[in-house]
């Protein structure tokens, strides 16, 4: 992975990834995510959302406060399966 | 070259805006939202030709064939795998339901075979074969990534000069007589008009609010959205869950493994009816109850990370088959999936092209048992057999 920009840690993602599909014509944040995985690992986006949100801004000349965020997903961080179904003791 | 507005835009509107791009029409594509974020995206990306009806087969059995070549056709890798569904019985009586489902389906093509518990072991090491006598397999069956099989089609549709609009909300239409003439829609706040030829109402949970605007009874095609939750665990080493694994008796629940990342996601019958249309937020009922199934099915689940829960709709008509077909003289429906529109899509888009492009199709879809004008008649088909 040398010389590679990684923006999301959890399915290695790179920069050049995700200035190719906003290139493509898909600049819904929404869209990229499903397509690339950002924010769909076990960290939840907390890397790589923010990163995102930057190359979208200056890609496409929106403020990054004007581009809305993902839905965010339960569980927040992950939960062990036993933890929900009981028997974690055991 | 007719002009056609297609609204909605999940799979069944994309891949039919571009069959019937394919087919030289002229097609405006509208959505009020991101394309997928309806059903499709929310989806389980299960595949299967294993219904129990001779009209669900039959379409599912061509679906499969298309879905088979659609990688090459749309020049896109949409992690399209044939891993297989496998059902499994807990009694003798579901046992003899299976051999009358199977025969049904190897008569129209399907290879559906039952097996042991040794065989269903062989393929999910990480079943638990215990509470189970045996299983119906399907090796044909399968899955695909919903996200990139519909930029897939998306891709090519625009290619073929689909004008393909997000954000872009539908608020009436001009008719005349039977005929829709305008479709008026919303777009950065400004309302817009084209005058059409025909129009596809492809917007399967929001369908009867469409068909309200061309003037039709809001119920006419009764569509009932209802929550289908899905749970999805950290990535686990490819081969342990590939295929959609069922035992129907327990409340249809069910896991697959994702094609592409390993993680299993688990599924079950815990339906909430949505508050309003845009409700899809998770429960935690349904996350407990899905996980009690999911570790009977695979006990060594117990020791997996959930990382995410999300909600969908099934949008469902009361026998839970879609209504497919025409409503008004150029004015025409496919809608109220009940959540088989991923897996019905490659064959619903062409048939309904075909049909709204040259008044007839040869795909094997049987128009009178998805006529949407059923409801009305009160006629109702056999309740297509809800899963994955």
């Amino acid at each position: 992975m040398a010389g590679k920009k990684i923006v999301c840690r959890c399915n290695d993602v790179t920069v050049e990834e995700v200035e190719a599909l906003i290139d493509s014509g898909i600049t819904d944040i929404e869209e990229l995510k499903r397509l690339l995985r950002i924010g769909m690992g076990p960290c939840q986006g907390r890397t790589c959302i923010p990163i995102v949100l930057g190359i979208l801004a200056r890609k496409t000349g929106k403020k990054q406060e004007d581009i809305l965020l993902p839905k965010a997903r339960v569980p927040t961080r992950p939960v062990r399966v036993e933890v929900i179904v009981g028997g974690a003791d055991e | 070259m007719s002009k056609i507005a297609v609204i909605g835009g999940g799979i069944i509107g994309v891949a039919t805006a571009y069959e019937l791009a394919k087919l030289g029409e002229e097609v405006i594509l509208l959505e009020k939202n991101y394309f997928g974020s309806g059903s499709t995206f929310r989806c389980a990306t299960g595949i299967r030709a294993q219904f129990t009806d001779e009209a669900n087969i039959r379409l599912m059995k061509h679906s499969v064939e298309r879905w088979e070549k659609l990688e090459e056709e749309l020049e896109s890798d949409i992690v399209f795998r044939q891993t297989g569904y496998l059902f499994l019985a807990t009694s003798e009586e579901e046992v003899e339901a299976f051999k009358a489902n199977i025969k049904l389906q190897n008569k129209f093509g399907v290879p559906t075979r039952l097996i042991d518990m040794d065989e269903a072991k062989e393929i999910a090491p990480i079943l638990n074969t215990e509470p189970f006598l045996a299983g119906a397999w399907n090796p044909k069956d399968g899955k695909a990534n919903p996200f990139k099989t519909l930029f897939a089609y998306l891709f090519r549709a625009k290619g073929l000069g689909v004008d393909a609009r997000e954000h872009t909300e539908v608020v009436g239409f001009e008719r005349e007589g039977n005929a829709i003439t305008t479709v008026k829609f919303r777009y950065n706040g400004r309302i817009e008009r084209v005058r059409v030829d025909a129009v596809l109402n492809a917007a399967n949970a929001w369908a009867p609010l469409i068909n309200e605007m061309a003037g039709l009874k809001r119920n006419l095609v009764p569509i009932t959205a209802y929550k289908h939750q899905l749970v999805k665990t950290e990535p686990l080493e490819p081969g342990q869950a590939e295929p959609l694994i069922c035992p129907p008796s327990w409340n249809d629940a069910y896991i697959i493994q994702d094609g592409e990342d390993g993680g299993i996601i688990c599924g079950a019958g815990i339906e909430h009816k949505a508050r309003s249309l845009n409700d899809v937020e998770p429960t935690y009922d349904f996350l407990r109850g899905v996980l009690d199934y999911a570790v009977r099915i695979a006990p060594p689940l117990r020791y997996a990370h959930i990382v995410r829960q999300w909600a969908g709709f099934y949008a469902k008509t009361p026998d839970s088959n879609p209504a497919m077909g025409k409503l008004l003289d150029n004015f025409y429906i496919a809608a109220g999936f009940s959540g088989h529109g991923f897996m019905m899509a490659p064959a619903v888009a062409q048939a309904m092209a075909e049909l709204i492009s040259k008044g007839r199709s040869k795909v094997p879809l049987d128009w009178e048992w998805y006529d949407p004008y059923r409801f009305e008649r009160g006629e109702l088909r056999t309740s297509a057999f809800q899963i994955g």
